[in-house]
Protein backbone atom coordinates (compact mmCIF):
# COMPACT_ATOMS: atom_id res chain seq x y z
CA UNK A 1 0.00 0.00 0.00
CA UNK A 2 1.84 3.51 -0.81
CA UNK A 3 1.72 5.84 2.34
CA UNK A 4 -0.21 8.60 -0.22
CA UNK A 5 -2.49 6.82 -0.28
CA UNK A 6 -2.79 5.82 3.55
CA UNK A 7 -2.63 9.30 4.38
CA UNK A 8 -5.61 10.35 2.22
CA UNK A 9 -7.51 8.06 3.90
CA UNK A 10 -6.77 8.71 7.15
CA UNK A 11 -7.69 12.58 5.89
CA UNK A 12 -10.76 11.58 4.23
CA UNK A 13 -12.03 9.73 7.35
CA UNK A 14 -10.99 12.73 9.00
CA UNK A 15 -13.04 14.80 7.46
CA UNK A 16 -16.01 12.40 7.35
CA UNK A 17 -15.70 12.47 11.18
CA UNK A 18 -15.65 16.46 11.43
CA UNK A 19 -18.73 16.39 9.36
CA UNK A 20 -20.22 13.76 11.72
CA UNK A 21 -19.45 16.08 14.87
CA UNK A 22 -20.82 19.14 12.88
CA UNK A 23 -24.21 17.02 12.63
CA UNK A 24 -24.76 15.87 16.04
CA UNK A 25 -23.63 18.86 17.88
CA UNK A 26 -22.85 16.77 21.27
CA UNK A 27 -20.40 16.14 24.12
CA UNK A 28 -20.35 12.22 23.02
CA UNK A 29 -18.90 13.07 19.66
CA UNK A 30 -16.20 16.02 19.67
CA UNK A 31 -14.78 17.39 16.74
CA UNK A 32 -11.19 15.61 15.47
CA UNK A 33 -8.98 18.32 15.74
CA UNK A 34 -10.41 19.30 19.53
CA UNK A 35 -9.07 15.55 20.07
CA UNK A 36 -6.29 16.01 18.50
CA UNK A 37 -5.31 18.31 20.61
CA UNK A 38 -6.04 16.63 23.64
CA UNK A 39 -3.97 13.28 22.20
CA UNK A 40 -0.66 15.94 21.43
CA UNK A 41 -0.56 16.78 25.45
CA UNK A 42 -1.73 13.87 26.66
CA UNK A 43 0.53 11.44 24.85
CA UNK A 44 3.51 13.29 26.76
CA UNK A 45 1.96 12.64 30.06
CA UNK A 46 -0.35 10.02 31.41
CA UNK A 47 -1.56 8.57 28.05
CA UNK A 48 2.38 7.78 26.73
CA UNK A 49 2.60 5.70 30.06
CA UNK A 50 -0.63 4.09 29.22
CA UNK A 51 0.43 4.00 25.42
CA UNK A 52 3.86 2.06 26.78
CA UNK A 53 2.16 -0.23 29.12
CA UNK A 54 -0.32 -1.90 26.30
CA UNK A 55 2.54 -1.99 24.01
CA UNK A 56 4.94 -3.78 26.23
CA UNK A 57 1.39 -6.10 27.10
CA UNK A 58 1.26 -6.75 23.17
CA UNK A 59 4.61 -7.10 22.37
CA UNK A 60 5.66 -9.82 25.33
CA UNK A 61 2.58 -11.96 23.80
CA UNK A 62 3.72 -11.90 20.57
CA UNK A 63 7.44 -12.90 21.57
CA UNK A 64 6.25 -15.59 24.12
CA UNK A 65 3.58 -16.47 21.06
CA UNK A 66 6.21 -16.97 18.01
CA UNK A 67 9.27 -18.43 20.30
CA UNK A 68 6.84 -21.27 21.56
CA UNK A 69 4.10 -21.29 18.42
CA UNK A 70 7.34 -21.42 15.88
CA UNK A 71 9.04 -24.56 17.08
CA UNK A 72 5.61 -26.25 18.21
CA UNK A 73 4.32 -25.87 14.39
CA UNK A 74 7.47 -26.31 12.62
CA UNK A 75 7.66 -30.14 14.91
CA UNK A 76 3.92 -30.72 13.95
CA UNK A 77 4.85 -29.80 10.57
CA UNK A 78 7.62 -32.04 10.00
CA UNK A 79 6.12 -35.17 11.66
CA UNK A 80 2.93 -36.21 10.27
CA UNK A 81 2.23 -38.33 13.47
CA UNK A 82 2.86 -35.90 15.49
CA UNK A 83 -0.08 -33.60 13.95
CA UNK A 84 -2.10 -36.61 13.63
CA UNK A 85 -1.77 -37.17 17.77
CA UNK A 86 -2.19 -33.08 18.06
CA UNK A 87 -4.20 -31.93 15.26
CA UNK A 88 -7.82 -33.33 17.11
CA UNK A 89 -6.67 -31.09 20.06
CA UNK A 90 -5.94 -28.26 17.93
CA UNK A 91 -8.96 -28.24 15.72
CA UNK A 92 -11.28 -28.42 18.72
CA UNK A 93 -9.20 -25.42 20.34
CA UNK A 94 -8.41 -23.08 17.42
CA UNK A 95 -12.11 -21.73 16.52
CA UNK A 96 -12.54 -20.83 20.36
CA UNK A 97 -12.84 -17.08 20.82
CA UNK A 98 -10.10 -16.41 23.26
CA UNK A 99 -11.80 -13.34 24.75
CA UNK A 100 -14.45 -15.73 26.32
CA UNK A 101 -11.70 -17.50 28.25
CA UNK A 102 -10.44 -13.57 29.83
CA UNK A 103 -12.66 -14.29 33.02
CA UNK A 104 -11.21 -17.97 33.29
CA UNK A 105 -7.57 -16.83 33.06
CA UNK A 106 -8.02 -13.92 35.41
CA UNK A 107 -9.60 -16.56 37.75
CA UNK A 108 -5.98 -18.50 37.72
CA UNK A 109 -3.84 -15.62 37.40
CA UNK A 110 -5.31 -13.12 38.99
CA UNK A 111 -5.43 -9.59 37.71
CA UNK A 112 -1.57 -9.79 37.19
CA UNK A 113 0.07 -8.32 33.80
CA UNK A 114 0.65 -12.23 33.71
CA UNK A 115 -3.08 -12.75 32.72
CA UNK A 116 -3.24 -10.07 30.19
CA UNK A 117 -0.23 -11.74 28.25
CA UNK A 118 -1.37 -14.93 28.89
CA UNK A 119 -4.47 -13.58 27.29
CA UNK A 120 -3.14 -12.01 23.62
CA UNK A 121 -0.69 -15.09 23.73
CA UNK A 122 -3.36 -17.28 23.44
CA UNK A 123 -5.07 -15.72 20.23
CA UNK A 124 -1.58 -15.08 18.60
CA UNK A 125 -0.07 -19.11 19.77
CA UNK A 126 -3.13 -20.92 17.89
CA UNK A 127 -2.73 -18.77 14.89
CA UNK A 128 0.92 -19.02 14.20
CA UNK A 129 0.69 -22.71 15.22
CA UNK A 130 -1.72 -23.45 12.53
CA UNK A 131 -0.30 -21.43 9.81
CA UNK A 132 3.64 -22.70 10.05
CA UNK A 133 2.01 -26.21 11.09
CA UNK A 134 0.46 -26.28 7.42
CA UNK A 135 3.79 -24.16 5.63
CA UNK A 136 6.16 -26.79 6.93
CA UNK A 137 3.95 -29.55 5.86
CA UNK A 138 3.72 -28.10 2.36
CA UNK A 139 7.58 -28.20 2.14
CA UNK A 140 7.93 -29.95 -1.13
CA UNK A 141 9.39 -33.39 -0.12
CA UNK A 142 12.05 -33.02 -3.22
CA UNK A 143 13.30 -29.74 -1.92
CA UNK A 144 14.15 -31.43 0.90
CA UNK A 145 15.89 -34.15 -0.79
CA UNK A 146 17.97 -32.23 -2.84
CA UNK A 147 19.33 -30.23 0.34
CA UNK A 148 19.78 -33.06 1.94
CA UNK A 149 22.29 -34.19 -1.11
CA UNK A 150 24.26 -31.18 -0.72
CA UNK A 151 25.10 -32.20 2.71
CA UNK A 152 22.44 -30.81 5.37
CA UNK A 153 21.56 -32.98 7.80
CA UNK A 154 18.66 -31.81 10.56
CA UNK A 155 20.38 -28.42 11.79
CA UNK A 156 21.41 -27.35 8.14
CA UNK A 157 18.34 -28.10 7.13
CA UNK A 158 15.98 -25.99 9.92
CA UNK A 159 18.45 -23.38 9.50
CA UNK A 160 18.24 -23.33 5.44
CA UNK A 161 14.81 -24.58 4.91
CA UNK A 162 11.87 -24.78 7.50
CA UNK A 163 13.60 -21.61 9.46
CA UNK A 164 12.78 -19.54 6.18
CA UNK A 165 10.03 -21.30 4.71
CA UNK A 166 8.02 -20.75 7.96
CA UNK A 167 9.00 -17.11 8.09
CA UNK A 168 5.86 -15.74 5.90
CA UNK A 169 3.95 -17.73 7.54
CA UNK A 170 4.60 -16.24 11.14
CA UNK A 171 4.89 -12.81 9.67
CA UNK A 172 1.76 -13.29 8.05
CA UNK A 173 -0.06 -14.99 11.57
CA UNK A 174 1.06 -11.95 13.20
CA UNK A 175 -0.65 -9.27 10.76
CA UNK A 176 -4.08 -11.15 10.61
CA UNK A 177 -3.75 -11.92 14.42
CA UNK A 178 -3.20 -7.91 15.69
CA UNK A 179 -6.50 -6.71 15.31
CA UNK A 180 -7.89 -9.21 17.37
CA UNK A 181 -5.15 -9.03 19.95
CA UNK A 182 -5.71 -5.08 20.13
CA UNK A 183 -9.01 -5.90 20.92
CA UNK A 184 -8.84 -8.63 23.34
CA UNK A 185 -6.27 -6.41 24.89
CA UNK A 186 -8.74 -3.82 25.23
CA UNK A 187 -11.28 -6.01 27.13
CA UNK A 188 -8.42 -7.15 29.26
CA UNK A 189 -7.30 -4.05 30.60
CA UNK A 190 -11.19 -3.01 31.86
CA UNK A 191 -10.73 -5.51 34.39
CA UNK A 192 -8.68 -4.44 37.64
CA UNK A 193 -5.84 -2.71 36.32
CA UNK A 194 -4.27 0.74 36.33
CA UNK A 195 -2.29 1.07 33.51
CA UNK A 196 -3.16 0.41 29.48
CA UNK A 197 -5.03 2.20 27.14
CA UNK A 198 -8.27 -0.07 27.92
CA UNK A 199 -8.33 1.14 30.99
CA UNK A 200 -7.54 5.34 29.92
CA UNK A 201 -10.36 5.09 27.52
CA UNK A 202 -12.98 3.29 30.11
CA UNK A 203 -11.75 5.75 32.93
CA UNK A 204 -12.68 8.82 30.74
CA UNK A 205 -15.76 7.63 28.98
CA UNK A 206 -17.27 6.07 31.41
CA UNK A 207 -16.36 7.16 34.80
CA UNK A 208 -14.97 10.57 34.47
CA UNK A 209 -17.65 11.69 31.13
CA UNK A 210 -14.16 13.75 29.61
CA UNK A 211 -15.26 12.72 25.85
CA UNK A 212 -11.64 14.52 24.72
CA UNK A 213 -9.58 12.33 26.38
CA UNK A 214 -11.89 9.00 25.82
CA UNK A 215 -11.59 9.90 22.21
CA UNK A 216 -7.73 10.33 22.38
CA UNK A 217 -7.32 6.65 24.08
CA UNK A 218 -9.46 5.81 21.29
CA UNK A 219 -6.70 7.38 18.64
CA UNK A 220 -4.17 5.78 20.64
CA UNK A 221 -5.37 2.03 20.48
CA UNK A 222 -6.30 2.72 16.87
CA UNK A 223 -2.67 4.21 16.20
CA UNK A 224 -1.12 1.09 18.05
CA UNK A 225 -2.92 -1.81 16.17
CA UNK A 226 -2.07 -0.11 12.93
CA UNK A 227 1.59 0.69 14.06
CA UNK A 228 1.83 -3.07 14.63
CA UNK A 229 0.57 -3.94 11.24
CA UNK A 230 3.06 -1.50 9.80
CA UNK A 231 5.43 -3.17 11.98
CA UNK A 232 5.03 -6.63 10.77
CA UNK A 233 4.48 -5.44 6.85
CA UNK A 234 7.59 -3.68 7.20
CA UNK A 235 9.58 -6.23 8.78
CA UNK A 236 7.88 -8.69 6.20
CA UNK A 237 9.38 -6.64 3.55
CA UNK A 238 13.00 -6.99 4.57
CA UNK A 239 12.34 -10.54 5.74
CA UNK A 240 11.00 -12.12 3.01
CA UNK A 241 11.66 -9.95 -0.05
CA UNK A 242 10.91 -13.03 -2.57
CA UNK A 243 7.14 -12.23 -1.99
CA UNK A 244 7.19 -9.15 -3.27
CA UNK A 245 9.61 -9.55 -6.51
CA UNK A 246 7.92 -9.30 -9.38
CA UNK B 1 32.91 -47.05 -8.16
CA UNK B 2 29.74 -47.95 -7.67
CA UNK B 3 27.94 -51.48 -6.77
CA UNK B 4 24.64 -52.47 -5.75
CA UNK B 5 25.02 -55.51 -4.04
CA UNK B 6 22.05 -58.38 -3.43
CA UNK B 7 19.67 -55.30 -2.99
CA UNK B 8 15.87 -55.89 -2.10
CA UNK B 9 13.73 -52.40 -1.23
CA UNK B 10 10.05 -52.65 -0.41
CA UNK B 11 7.98 -49.91 -0.19
CA UNK B 12 6.06 -49.19 3.41
CA UNK B 13 3.13 -51.00 1.42
CA UNK B 14 5.22 -53.76 1.13
CA UNK B 15 5.37 -53.63 -2.70
CA UNK B 16 8.82 -54.59 -3.58
CA UNK B 17 10.70 -52.95 -6.22
CA UNK B 18 14.10 -54.54 -6.08
CA UNK B 19 14.68 -57.95 -5.15
CA UNK B 20 18.28 -59.50 -4.63
CA UNK B 21 19.20 -57.01 -7.49
CA UNK B 22 23.01 -56.41 -8.58
CA UNK B 23 24.56 -54.04 -10.51
CA UNK B 24 28.37 -52.03 -11.15
CA UNK B 25 29.27 -48.91 -12.19
CA UNK B 26 32.58 -48.55 -13.40
CA UNK B 27 34.38 -44.76 -12.73
CA UNK B 28 33.69 -42.01 -15.23
CA UNK B 29 30.83 -44.27 -16.97
CA UNK B 30 28.26 -42.46 -18.59
CA UNK B 31 24.96 -44.70 -17.55
CA UNK B 32 21.15 -44.10 -18.21
CA UNK B 33 18.17 -45.61 -16.43
CA UNK B 34 15.49 -46.09 -18.45
CA UNK B 35 12.03 -47.35 -17.14
CA UNK B 36 8.16 -46.59 -17.57
CA UNK B 37 6.80 -44.53 -14.73
CA UNK B 38 6.58 -46.97 -11.55
CA UNK B 39 9.23 -49.20 -12.41
CA UNK B 40 11.18 -47.87 -9.39
CA UNK B 41 14.12 -46.14 -11.41
CA UNK B 42 13.74 -42.79 -9.29
CA UNK B 43 13.93 -45.05 -5.98
CA UNK B 44 16.92 -46.67 -7.45
CA UNK B 45 18.49 -43.19 -7.32
CA UNK B 46 17.44 -42.15 -4.42
CA UNK B 47 18.96 -45.54 -2.77
CA UNK B 48 22.40 -44.42 -4.77
CA UNK B 49 22.54 -40.75 -3.17
CA UNK B 50 21.59 -42.10 0.32
CA UNK B 51 18.12 -40.67 0.60
CA UNK B 52 16.87 -44.51 0.87
CA UNK B 53 18.29 -47.57 2.90
CA UNK B 54 17.94 -50.92 1.29
CA UNK B 55 15.54 -53.30 3.24
CA UNK B 56 18.60 -55.97 2.35
CA UNK B 57 21.93 -56.13 0.66
CA UNK B 58 23.92 -52.79 -0.10
CA UNK B 59 25.06 -49.95 -2.09
CA UNK B 60 28.73 -48.81 -1.86
CA UNK B 61 29.90 -46.00 -3.85
CA UNK B 62 34.14 -46.07 -3.35
CA UNK B 63 34.19 -49.08 -1.54
CA UNK B 64 32.13 -47.54 1.32
CA UNK B 65 28.35 -48.24 1.64
CA UNK B 66 26.17 -45.54 1.57
CA UNK B 67 23.46 -44.96 4.49
CA UNK B 68 23.30 -41.18 4.04
CA UNK B 69 23.45 -38.71 1.64
CA UNK B 70 27.63 -38.95 0.33
CA UNK B 71 29.35 -35.21 0.25
CA UNK B 72 30.95 -36.33 -3.05
CA UNK B 73 27.75 -37.53 -5.06
CA UNK B 74 25.54 -34.65 -6.38
CA UNK B 75 22.24 -35.13 -7.24
CA UNK B 76 19.89 -33.08 -9.76
CA UNK B 77 16.28 -33.68 -9.54
CA UNK B 78 13.21 -32.42 -12.26
CA UNK B 79 11.57 -29.88 -10.36
CA UNK B 80 11.35 -28.16 -6.20
CA UNK B 81 15.01 -28.78 -5.91
CA UNK B 82 15.91 -24.98 -5.80
CA UNK B 83 14.83 -22.47 -2.52
CA UNK B 84 12.50 -20.73 -3.66
CA UNK B 85 13.29 -17.87 -1.45
CA UNK B 86 17.02 -17.71 -2.24
CA UNK B 87 18.37 -15.78 -5.14
CA UNK B 88 19.65 -17.78 -8.07
CA UNK B 89 22.94 -16.34 -6.49
CA UNK B 90 22.35 -17.87 -3.17
CA UNK B 91 20.90 -21.15 -4.80
CA UNK B 92 23.83 -21.87 -6.45
CA UNK B 93 26.09 -21.03 -3.05
CA UNK B 94 24.08 -23.37 -0.94
CA UNK B 95 26.10 -26.07 -0.99
CA UNK B 96 28.85 -24.67 -0.23
CA UNK B 97 27.07 -23.00 3.21
CA UNK B 98 26.18 -26.33 4.16
CA UNK B 99 29.96 -27.27 4.01
CA UNK B 100 30.64 -24.23 5.49
CA UNK B 101 28.36 -25.07 8.32
CA UNK B 102 29.20 -28.46 9.81
CA UNK B 103 32.95 -27.85 8.77
CA UNK B 104 35.18 -30.85 6.83
CA UNK B 105 34.00 -33.41 9.07
CA UNK B 106 33.38 -36.18 6.51
CA UNK B 107 30.16 -36.60 7.21
CA UNK B 108 28.06 -33.83 5.74
CA UNK B 109 31.21 -32.36 3.46
CA UNK B 110 34.44 -33.64 2.26
CA UNK B 111 37.02 -34.90 5.66
CA UNK B 112 40.28 -32.15 5.41
CA UNK B 113 38.39 -30.24 2.97
CA UNK B 114 37.48 -26.54 4.04
CA UNK B 115 35.78 -23.97 2.12
CA UNK B 116 37.95 -21.41 1.43
CA UNK B 117 36.79 -19.56 -1.52
CA UNK B 118 33.07 -19.77 -1.41
CA UNK B 119 32.61 -16.57 -3.47
CA UNK B 120 35.04 -17.03 -6.19
CA UNK B 121 33.76 -20.79 -6.79
CA UNK B 122 30.23 -19.54 -6.80
CA UNK B 123 31.09 -16.92 -9.17
CA UNK B 124 32.82 -18.95 -11.56
CA UNK B 125 29.99 -21.25 -11.42
CA UNK B 126 27.32 -18.88 -12.03
CA UNK B 127 29.81 -17.27 -15.07
CA UNK B 128 29.89 -20.81 -16.71
CA UNK B 129 26.55 -21.95 -17.07
CA UNK B 130 25.85 -18.39 -18.03
CA UNK B 131 23.45 -17.51 -14.83
CA UNK B 132 25.82 -13.62 -14.17
CA UNK B 133 23.27 -11.71 -15.38
CA UNK B 134 20.38 -13.36 -12.90
CA UNK B 135 22.33 -13.75 -9.70
CA UNK B 136 20.03 -11.34 -7.97
CA UNK B 137 16.89 -12.98 -9.43
CA UNK B 138 14.45 -15.76 -7.36
CA UNK B 139 13.59 -18.80 -8.77
CA UNK B 140 10.41 -18.34 -9.54
CA UNK B 141 11.29 -14.91 -12.01
CA UNK B 142 13.56 -17.37 -13.91
CA UNK B 143 12.50 -19.95 -17.03
CA UNK B 144 12.74 -23.32 -16.53
CA UNK B 145 16.01 -24.07 -18.36
CA UNK B 146 17.55 -21.22 -16.18
CA UNK B 147 16.35 -22.65 -12.76
CA UNK B 148 18.09 -26.80 -14.09
CA UNK B 149 21.39 -24.44 -14.83
CA UNK B 150 21.23 -22.85 -11.09
CA UNK B 151 20.95 -26.61 -9.74
CA UNK B 152 23.39 -28.22 -11.90
CA UNK B 153 25.61 -25.16 -10.50
CA UNK B 154 24.93 -25.71 -7.19
CA UNK B 155 26.02 -29.30 -7.56
CA UNK B 156 28.69 -28.60 -9.85
CA UNK B 157 30.38 -25.92 -6.99
CA UNK B 158 30.67 -29.00 -4.64
CA UNK B 159 33.02 -30.47 -7.10
CA UNK B 160 31.37 -34.37 -7.28
CA UNK B 161 32.74 -37.61 -8.64
CA UNK B 162 29.21 -38.66 -9.29
CA UNK B 163 26.30 -36.76 -10.53
CA UNK B 164 22.84 -38.34 -9.99
CA UNK B 165 20.12 -36.65 -12.46
CA UNK B 166 16.14 -38.00 -12.10
CA UNK B 167 14.26 -36.62 -14.96
CA UNK B 168 16.55 -33.75 -15.07
CA UNK B 169 15.10 -32.10 -18.25
CA UNK B 170 11.52 -33.65 -19.15
CA UNK B 171 9.45 -30.27 -17.81
CA UNK B 172 11.75 -28.50 -20.32
CA UNK B 173 10.55 -27.54 -24.36
CA UNK B 174 12.75 -29.40 -26.46
CA UNK B 175 15.02 -26.80 -27.93
CA UNK B 176 15.87 -26.00 -24.41
CA UNK B 177 16.30 -29.43 -23.25
CA UNK B 178 18.69 -30.15 -26.31
CA UNK B 179 20.30 -27.43 -25.13
CA UNK B 180 20.99 -28.46 -21.23
CA UNK B 181 21.87 -32.39 -22.50
CA UNK B 182 24.86 -30.93 -24.59
CA UNK B 183 25.59 -28.70 -21.68
CA UNK B 184 25.82 -31.78 -19.53
CA UNK B 185 28.00 -34.10 -21.92
CA UNK B 186 30.11 -31.18 -22.46
CA UNK B 187 30.78 -30.17 -18.20
CA UNK B 188 30.74 -34.32 -17.89
CA UNK B 189 33.88 -34.22 -20.39
CA UNK B 190 35.69 -31.05 -18.15
CA UNK B 191 35.11 -32.80 -15.23
CA UNK B 192 35.27 -36.50 -15.71
CA UNK B 193 32.28 -37.07 -13.50
CA UNK B 194 30.53 -40.13 -13.21
CA UNK B 195 27.15 -39.54 -14.15
CA UNK B 196 23.40 -41.54 -13.97
CA UNK B 197 20.44 -39.83 -15.72
CA UNK B 198 17.12 -41.44 -15.04
CA UNK B 199 14.79 -41.06 -17.70
CA UNK B 200 11.51 -42.45 -18.77
CA UNK B 201 12.69 -40.91 -22.53
CA UNK B 202 14.18 -43.06 -25.16
CA UNK B 203 15.82 -40.54 -26.99
CA UNK B 204 17.51 -39.17 -24.09
CA UNK B 205 18.76 -42.37 -22.71
CA UNK B 206 20.49 -43.11 -26.16
CA UNK B 207 21.95 -40.05 -26.15
CA UNK B 208 23.04 -39.40 -22.33
CA UNK B 209 23.67 -43.04 -21.42
CA UNK B 210 27.37 -44.90 -22.94
CA UNK B 211 25.62 -47.76 -21.26
CA UNK B 212 21.90 -47.88 -20.35
CA UNK B 213 19.79 -50.15 -17.43
CA UNK B 214 16.66 -51.02 -18.40
CA UNK B 215 14.30 -51.25 -15.70
CA UNK B 216 10.63 -53.06 -16.09
CA UNK B 217 7.90 -54.82 -14.55
CA UNK B 218 8.34 -54.95 -10.54
CA UNK B 219 10.23 -56.33 -8.29
CA UNK B 220 13.80 -55.88 -10.79
CA UNK B 221 15.47 -58.87 -10.05
CA UNK B 222 18.12 -58.98 -12.74
CA UNK B 223 19.39 -55.75 -14.64
CA UNK B 224 18.88 -55.33 -18.78
CA UNK B 225 22.26 -54.19 -19.61
CA UNK B 226 22.09 -52.01 -23.33
CA UNK B 227 25.00 -51.31 -24.60
CA UNK B 228 25.63 -47.76 -26.21
CA UNK B 229 28.89 -46.95 -26.89
CA UNK B 230 28.89 -44.08 -28.90
CA UNK B 231 26.60 -42.06 -26.77
CA UNK B 232 27.51 -39.49 -24.62
CA UNK B 233 28.42 -37.08 -27.49
CA UNK B 234 26.51 -34.62 -29.22
CA UNK B 235 26.96 -35.06 -32.89
CA UNK B 236 25.63 -38.29 -31.96
CA UNK B 237 21.89 -37.42 -32.58
CA UNK B 238 22.55 -36.87 -36.33
CA UNK B 239 23.88 -40.71 -36.56
CA UNK B 240 22.39 -43.72 -37.71
CA UNK B 241 23.80 -45.59 -34.68
CA UNK B 242 21.46 -43.10 -32.47
CA UNK B 243 18.39 -44.44 -34.49
CA UNK B 244 19.09 -47.93 -33.77
CA UNK B 245 20.03 -47.40 -30.49
CA UNK B 246 16.70 -45.65 -30.40
CA UNK B 247 14.83 -48.65 -32.06
CA UNK B 248 16.86 -51.29 -29.81
CA UNK B 249 16.13 -49.74 -26.75
CA UNK B 250 12.35 -49.35 -27.56
CA UNK B 251 12.15 -53.22 -28.30
CA UNK B 252 14.37 -53.58 -24.46
CA UNK B 253 11.70 -51.10 -23.21
CA UNK B 254 8.88 -53.35 -24.33
CA UNK B 255 10.19 -56.67 -23.71
CA UNK B 256 10.74 -55.67 -19.13
CA UNK B 257 7.26 -54.33 -19.50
Amino acid sequence: MKRTSVLLAAVALGIVWQIAAWALHRPILPPPLEVLSVFATEILGELGLDFLASLARVVASMALAVLTAVPAGLALGQSPSLNRVFSPVIYILYPIPKVVLVPVILLFLGISDVAKVVIIFLILFFQILVLVRDQAAAIRPELVASVRSLGAGRRALFRFVYYPASLPAILTALRQSIGTAVAVLYVAELFATQHGLGYYIYLHGSTLFDYPRMYAGVVAMSLLGLGLYFGVDWLQRRLCPWQYAA
Amino acid sequence: MIEVDGLSFHYPDGTAVFEGFTWHVAAGEAWAVLGPSGCGKTTLLYLLAGLRIPNLGAVRIGGERVARPRPRSGLILQDFGLLPWATVHDNVALGLRVRGFYGPDGKHAPAGEAVTARREITHAWLDRLGLSHLAGSYPGQISGGQRQRTAIARTLALSPDLLLMDEPFAALDAPTREDLQNLTLQLRAETALTTIVVTHTIEEAALLGRQVLVLGRLPNRLPRLVPNPGAADPAFRATPEYVAACTRLRRELEAAR
